[in-house]
């Protein structure tokens, strides 16, 4: 993000509430949260697979929390910034809120099943089973029926108005019943299978553990917002495309 | 009264009107007229308040719709296409609903009185799924009987569906109640003659 | 106020008793269901017993969601919706009024009937109490968080299939609490705690499910 940007968008900040004129910054954006995804990622990596030290019960098995983590961090982080958006969407009556709450969707979506498959991929060697009914897992699992239910939703209906607005709805009744799920699915997990295995047996975590965890959700998240600007972009000619501006856009293109 | 200014309506990728606005007070009739598909049902929705229009607001006694809501709804009849009819229910049960929904307090006794007078008194018992379809309309249209005293009729396509005897008594319900001082917005396909001063509202000039 | 949600109740209750029918084919659906599952996992009873609380919450899930998609769609279909939503009365008033009259209609005769089919797994008679109160408190829940998909896929294509990948997801905490309870009462401790937690669970949704439900209703009539 460069601080050109920044002073000019909050200069006036409902000016790029408008599809047309977010647009252009939208473009301007991408390449440097993608930059800076990248930078992030590696970095994160390489702290992950070398400077971490191996631990001594897991081996080096445990090294997938590195993405594990980070991902499922994003997952639940990701939701309630879509919810936000959906709301603000519902509350101020902007275009662009529901859009963006659309574009967030693919990329929860997506963390949400990256953090299921490391999780069986590191529950394979450490438990010796690919998928046990861990409190973090199921929820992880409801987490991605909601994204799955928010995108089949809006796939449903044809009128964008009332997509933007229906998915907020459920959006905003997710995002107040994850929790409650969560905390949920920890009593019955307690209840079915006291603490035989948890994600909680991982090894306590060194410092540097922790850096390249915290290094590798910020490069999720700098790659989250990329993705979903990107993705905003397509939606938003999708939606205008019979407006002037797009129909001048295209033809610059052309 | 009722004003509406600059509303436009959006339905899927076609923009129905923009700029529309009109104002209406009290003993006054407004025809929206408008060829098929010109948004003539969005509009009467818009009014009514089911629809947001995509741009302006629509106003009562200076207040936009949006913030009275039910204060709204409770001076207003709209009806729409549907008959809000149900097969299961009698014509009495019916009417009876959609009067106790409106917020108006009614017996029996009024209720069958207004089926009477539509001439769906021997009707008044029977489930709705032995009617016809003109008498479904009539058991929806009686509710106007019952609601003399509510400012703002809204009716969408009064006569469909109405034998001309029927159409006749609509219209002088309609009249009666402009002279009362009241307001009505309608449409309709046949020729309306209604005595009194009707304006007419032409969405196809609205159009874009 | 009052008078439209006595008005609803009463005109739903005339409707679900003029088409007995529907009402049946749910209650079946949930006692099919039950007895299905002996069948596939063998007659073994101390595994049936271990599966009994289970299997129930399970069938009235999916029991009080297909009679779901007929909450709001009939009204839609008719205009009765649009009367609703022009109502003097306050939707989330109307609403109110449609779940209860949902879950007397629906939720009611499972919380009847299940004691019967948990006869079926062998549970014993304080646990058929426990599993009775926890449907008891736990199927209005259902309904009325069911409400929300319903009207959130009111008109839409494939509206039944949606609106259990909506719901499902969100009954779960109800299905865990609900289920719990009998199990921790066969652990011989008392589920008072579980009792609370659903009956917490059915006062938040009173209070938030409305409001959702107004809402999307009025988006659907857009």
């Amino acid at each position: 993000m460069t601080g050109h940007n920044w002073t000019r968008a909050s200069v006036n900040w409902f000016k790029y509430s408008s599809p047309q004129t977010f647009f252009p910054l939208a473009a301007k954006l991408v390449p440097w949260f993608g930059a800076a995804a990248a930078l992030l990622c590696v970095a994160g990596l390489y702290i992950g697979f070398f400077v971490a030290p191996t631990d001594a019960q897991q081996g080096e098995a445990y090294r997938i929390i590195f993405i594990h983590v980070p991902a499922a961090w994003m997952s639940m982080f990701i939701y309630v910034v879509m919810a936000f958006w959906a709301g603000a969407g519902l509350v101020f009556n902007t275009r662009l809120s529901g859009m963006m709450a659309s574009a967030l969707a693919p990329s929860g979506a997506l963390m949400t099943f990256i953090a299921l498959w490391t999780g069986a991929l590191w529950g394979k060697p450490t438990w010796g089973t690919w998928w046990v009914w861990d409190a973090r897992l199921t929820s992880e699992l409801i987490l991605l029926f909601l994204y799955f239910g928010f995108m089949a939703l809006q796939a449903a209906i044809d009128n964008p108005r009332r997509a933007d607005k229906a998915g907020a709805v459920l959006a905003l009744t997710g995002v107040v019943n994850i929790p409650i799920i969560y905390f949920s699915v920890q009593w019955w997990n307690t209840l079915h299978q006291g603490a035989s295995v948890s994600l909680k047996s991982a090894p306590s975590m060194a410092a540097t553990m922790f850096a390249g965890m915290i290094v590798m959700a910020l490069g999720f998240w700098m790659y989250s917002i990329a993705a979903a600007l990107l993705r905003v972009r397509c939606i938003i000619l999708e939606r205008e495309h019979r407006s002037d501006w797009v129909a001048q856009h295209m033809g610059t293109l052309k | 009264m009722l004003e509406a200014a600059n509303l436009e309506c959006v339905r899927g990728d076609r923009r129905l009107f923009s700029g529309l606005g009109f104002s209406l007070s009290g003993g006054e009739l407004l025809r929206v007229a408008g060829a098929n598909g010109s948004g003539k049902t969005s509009l009467l929705r818009i009014v009514c308040g089911l629809l947001s229009p995509a741009e302006g607001e629509v106003r009562w006694r200076g207040s936009s719709i949006r913030s009275l809501r039910e204060e709204y709804w409770k001076e207003i009849v709209y009806l729409g296409h549907s008959n809000a009819v149900k097969d299961e229910l009698t014509a009495a049960e019916n009417l009876t609903v959609a009067c106790t929904l409106a917020g108006m307090k009614v017996d029996r006794g009024l209720v069958l009185a207004a089926l009477h007078r539509f001439g769906l008194a021997e009707c008044a018992a029977l489930p709705s799924k032995a009617l016809s379809q003109g008498q479904r309309r009539r058991v929806s249209l009686a509710r106007l009987i019952l609601s003399e005293n509510l400012p703002l009729w809204i009716l969408d396509e009064p006569f469909t569906a109405l034998d001309a005897a029927a159409v006749d008594y609509v219209r002088t319900l309609i009249a009666q109640h402009v002279a009362r001082g009241a307001a009505v917005v309608f449409t309709t396909h046949q020729e309306a003659e209604i005595v009194g001063t009707m304006s007419t509202l032409d969405l196809d000039t609205w159009a874009n | 106020m009052l008078t439209a949600l006595r008005c609803v109740i009463y005109r739903d209750l005339l409707l679900a008793m003029r088409r007995r029918a529907d009402v049946l084919t749910a209650l079946l659906f949930f006692v099919i269901v039950v007895s299905l599952f002996p069948l596939g996992v063998g007659p073994e009873a101390n595994l049936l017993r271990t599966i009994a609380p289970g299997v129930i919450w399970v069938a009235a899930l999916l029991a009080s969601m297909l009679s779901l998609t007929r909450m709001f769609s009939a009204d839609h279909a008719d205009g009765t919706l649009e009367q609703m939503l022009l109502s003097a009365a306050p939707l989330g008033a109307i609403v109110i009024a449609k779940v209860i009259a949902h879950w007397l209609v629906s939720g009611l005769p499972l919380v009847l009937i299940a004691p019967i089919l948990a006869l079926q797994f062998d549970l014993n008679q304080s646990l058929l109490w426990v599993l009775t109160l926890s449907l008891l408190i736990g199927t209005p829940v259902l309904s009325l968080i069911g409400a929300i998909g319903a009207a959130l896929t009111l008109g839409l294509r494939g509206g039944g299939i949606l609106l259990s990948l909506l719901v499902l997801p969100l009954y779960v905490p109800v299905l865990i609490i609900g289920a719990g309870t009998v199990d921790i009462a066969s652990a011989g401790l008392s589920a008072q705690a579980h009792f609370l937690v659903l009956g917490a669970f059915l006062v938040v949704a009173a209070v938030f499910a409305p409001w959702a439900v107004a809402a999307a209703l009025r988006i659907s009539a857009e």
